[in-house]
């Protein structure tokens, strides 16, 4: 066998052992301590607040007043 | 920005489960799941308590902090979610938890773990707002609607306060109040009386100074 056949095969070989090295990662890569989920939408993102924090919070504190009753019997 | 919890007034709290059946009818929650749940103390004697529990919402939650996939987070409002797709159901936010607001369904073989289920403040999880997927994996989302927990708003007697912190605190403040000058240091109110005063009781005279009061 000629050196030039030694070599292709010790290549080829060499390459057959790399291909494990280049797996992708199969489990999530965990950050110890932050949140690693999907992100979430604001409470206002979506219909009918379309973004308008202030009117959510208007009727958020609506609300929360509403269990108020010694307000709501005044 | 609001900062969202409960409070449960244990004086009004009259054991009716009101919360945890709407809780569960709301979110459509699987049998053996309970979000929300009343636990009585003394019960059956005079001055028996109630109180509704579920998720506190913790400042600073020991489910956050011992989740080893770290699926909770917290959102600006200060309520406490989770992603179910990352949830392995291991019970470590269960054992954590001092309330016992983690729950597991059990519906697969030899009592298997599924995801974990909690109370979302009526606030959903990390899917659009009011989608299919949030209300299957989460529940509805009410505070997207501008509502607050379907529990809370519903307790016939409003022993159950839920909302920004701030306005519960002045809420109950003003309650306490009210309460205090129901009865007298010999008499204090009891039972009904204590829930909510009887407006005919005469109220106590302001107490005398205290004498050798220095001019």
């Amino acid at each position: 066998m000629t050196r030039r056949a030694w070599l292709a095969l010790g290549s080829a070989l060499a390459a057959l052992g790399l291909m494990g090295c280049g797996e992708r990662p199969q489990v999530v890569q965990y950050k110890q301590g932050s949140y690693q989920g999907k992100p979430d939408e604001q409470a206002w993102a979506g219909k009918p607040w379309d973004g308008n924090k202030k009117d959510w919070e208007l009727a958020i504190a609506t609300r929360n007043q509403n269990q108020n009753e010694y307000k709501r019997i005044r | 920005m609001a900062r969202m919890k409960f409070l449960c007034d244990a004086e009004r709290c009259i054991e009716c489960n009101g919360c945890v059946t709407a809780c569960k009818q709301e979110h459509d929650i699987p049998w053996g799941v309970n979000r929300r749940r009343v636990v009585t103390i003394n019960d059956g004697v005079p001055g028996e308590r109630s109180v509704s529990v579920a998720c506190m919402h913790c400042s600073d939650a020991p489910c956050m902090a011992v989740c080893p996939v770290d699926c909770f987070y917290r959102t600006d409002d200060g309520v406490v979610l989770h992603d179910k797709d990352l949830c392995i159901g291991c019970g470590y936010c269960f054992y954590a938890c001092p309330f016992g607001a983690p729950q597991f369904p059990q519906a697969g073989a030899f009592g298997v773990r599924g995801k974990m289920d909690k109370c979302t403040f009526c606030a959903g999880g990390p899917e659009p707002n009011g989608s299919e997927a949030e209300y299957k994996k989460y529940g509805r989302n009410r505070l997207a609607e501008g509502k607050l927990p379907v529990c809370a708003e519903m307790c016939s007697t409003k022993a159950l306060l839920g909302g920004d912190a701030d306005v519960l605190s002045d809420i109950y403040r003003e309650r306490v109040v009210n309460r205090a000058a129901r009865g007298t240091p010999s008499m204090p109110p009891w039972g009904w009386d204590t829930a909510y005063g009887r407006p005919d009781a005469a109220k106590p005279s302001p107490a005398p100074a205290a004498g050798g009061a220095k001019s």
